[in-house]
């Protein structure tokens, strides 16, 4: 074999092996799920398959799973909506309304700050605060906590595609004499519509699987997934298989964005880092 | 140009509002709390001012200092495997041509999931009695070790938990610095005769140094900021062993209900991470990256 032809299976090779050390975990948690408790316990490898852990989680008296997954379904959804408005409307005031340049750079500066910022310094202040207003375990609470974290990653996404946007196209629609809001309507969004949905996808997923605020701020009506999947493994004896059955169906929304908009997360992803 | 001028103040204000109400504001809140002596007295908060005694205690704290040396040793010791391991893999999956993107997809998968799903997983394989890991070991004779139970390994096992959830997003962004470098130096490159590892040193790391830079800056971040695997793996135990800054202001401020303490604790972190944060973006950009 020529050198070229051992450098490729190398590559091959190295590529399978990531591959493989990535998707066992998945595959480990899966099979786990259709286990019984005692399989599972005795390290069976070949077993039969059950659904007994997805009908504990779904349909029994004692688990809330279904409301969980309605609460998380709520609570992304909409922190994903007000990011949305909220970024799309700054990132056009920063990128586009000749802000003087230190205004754009202290908000700029002090959103990376706040991102940098470990959640948990703020859940204090935020169970305080929703205490006293009456906010604790209700969906505001949770939908503010979760759009203000991701509010920093919004705008930075956003106006790093309206930086793409061609000046000339708004320049026209302002000698046609459209307005601000008219511009960004009907001329700006349409063009960065990829890079709305990028945004929305990635802010809908951190929300979907944030743990640390839903873990302070909701009791058992607003308990998201990440909640309940904790509480089978916190359990004083934890119930794998529950937790297992749980962890795979959590997983449900990203697999589902993951296969419809695979090149929307990718820009996402990198653009969130890198410009 | 009015109207644009008196839009660039509506478009603003939102995040502005939002910004000052859920973030400085409770920022304040945290301050005004950490200062004073807060009782719970029937689901009501009861202040009583004790001054900066609260912040003293915090820098006494043994459990606090342990939390910051150990998610040091986590974000530091995770994020350089991560990107060695993600840079290797990124360049890899340049050689290949029709199974990149399916590489791809299986690469990115862990980012997209809970971080407690993968503490769920991973409390599965690093099980004592049935976990597969064990089972593996016995296979070649070897026993089994405790893995989470452990002082010697437990930090550890939660740090290759972190490479494995974290080592895909170092791989993502690395590929797409890869794939957007300009072909023609790496054709002057070879028509030099450069060899694979001058090519990388001399080409390859020079001109991803900014992207390198930034995601390393990134990645640290994050790795800071880590508890939902903590939480579930291993409670910060045995012992203190696996105890990050995070559990520890989880475990004060929550678990113990010292709210005026774990508030001076969060203020100290907070801010300390804030500074860092802002000194280290100083010093990259001084070295002529964009971010």
């Amino acid at each position: 074999m020529n050198r070229a032809k051992l450098g490729t299976v190398a590559v091959h090779a190295g590529l399978i092996c990531g591959a493989i050390i990535v998707l066992f975990p998945f595959a480990w948690i899966a099979l786990a799920a259709f286990k019984t408790q005692i399989s599972l316990l005795m390290g069976q490898v070949a077993f039969t398959p059950t659904l007994a852990n997805f009908d504990e989680v779904l349909f029994s008296g004692t688990s809330d799973y279904l409301a969980n997954y309605r609460n998380s379904l709520v609570i992304a959804t909409s922190s994903t909506l007000i990011v949305l408005a909220v970024a799309t409307l700054a990132a056009y005031s920063i990128e586009r309304l000749e802000w003087p340049r230190w205004v754009v750079h202290v908000f700029l500066l002090g959103a990376a700050v706040f991102n940098a910022v470990p959640a948990i310094t703020l859940v204090g202040p935020w169970y305080v605060v929703s205490r006293a207003l009456g906010l604790y375990n209700t969906y505001p609470a949770v939908i503010l906590a979760h759009a203000t974290l991701n509010l920093p990653i919004g705008i930075w996404l956003m106006a790093t595609f309206m930086r793409e946007v061609p000046r000339e196209l708004e320049e026209a629609a302002w000698i046609d004499g459209c307005g601000t809001l008219q511009t960004l309507v009907r001329v700006v969004l349409p063009v960065v519509m990829p890079g709305i949905a990028a945004t929305a996808i990635l802010v809908f997923i951190h929300s979907w699987n944030e743990f640390v605020v839903a873990l302070n701020l909701t009791a058992r009506q607003t308990a998201t997934v990440p909640v309940a999947i904790a509480k089978y493994a916190q359990e004083n004896e934890t119930k794998y298989g529950a937790m297992a059955a749980g962890a795979v169906l959590s997983t449900l929304p990203s697999l589902v964005l993951l296969f419809f908009a695979q090149r929307a997360i990718v820009r996402g992803l990198t653009a969130g880092a890198i410009r | 140009m009015t109207t644009r001028n008196a839009a660039r103040y509506w478009t603003l204000a939102p995040a502005l509002v939002i910004f000052g109400a859920v973030a400085l504001l409770p920022i304040g809140e945290l301050v005004a709390m950490s200062v004073s002596h807060v009782d719970w007295v029937q689901g009501q908060a009861h202040w009583r001012f004790v001054g900066m005694e609260q912040y003293a205690r915090v820098l006494g704290d043994a459990l606090f200092r342990t939390g910051a040396a150990n998610t040091l040793v986590f974000a530091v010791g995770g994020v350089v495997v991560q990107m060695l391991l993600g840079f290797a893999l990124a360049l890899l999956t340049t050689r290949v041509a029709r199974t990149r993107v399916i590489y791809r997809t299986i690469f990115i998968l862990p980012i997209l999931v809970p971080g407690i799903v993968i503490g769920a997983m991973w409390k599965l394989m690093y099980n004592f009695d049935f976990g597969v890991l064990n089972q593996i070991l016995a296979l070649f004779g070897v026993h089994p070790v405790d893995w989470l139970g452990n002082t010697a390994t437990a930090l550890a096992a939660v740090i290759a938990v972190d490479v494995w959830h974290w080592t895909p997003f170092v791989f993502l962004l690395m590929l797409a610095g890869l794939e957007s470098l300009p072909q023609d130096v790496y054709e002057a490159a070879r028509v030099d005769g450069a060899t694979f590892v001058q090519e990388l040193r001399y080409v390859t790391l020079p001109l991803m140094l900014p992207a390198i830079l930034v995601t390393l800056l990134f990645r640290i971040i994050v790795g800071v900021k880590v508890f939902d695997e903590i939480y579930l793996l291993t409670g910060g135990g045995p012992g203190t062993s696996t105890e990050v800054v995070s559990y520890t202001i989880f475990r004060r401020f929550f678990t113990e209900g010292q709210t005026g303490y774990g508030s001076a604790m969060s203020v100290v972190v907070l801010f300390a991470l804030a500074l860092l944060f802002i000194a280290a973006r100083t010093a990259t950009r001084q070295r002529g990256t964009p971010a």
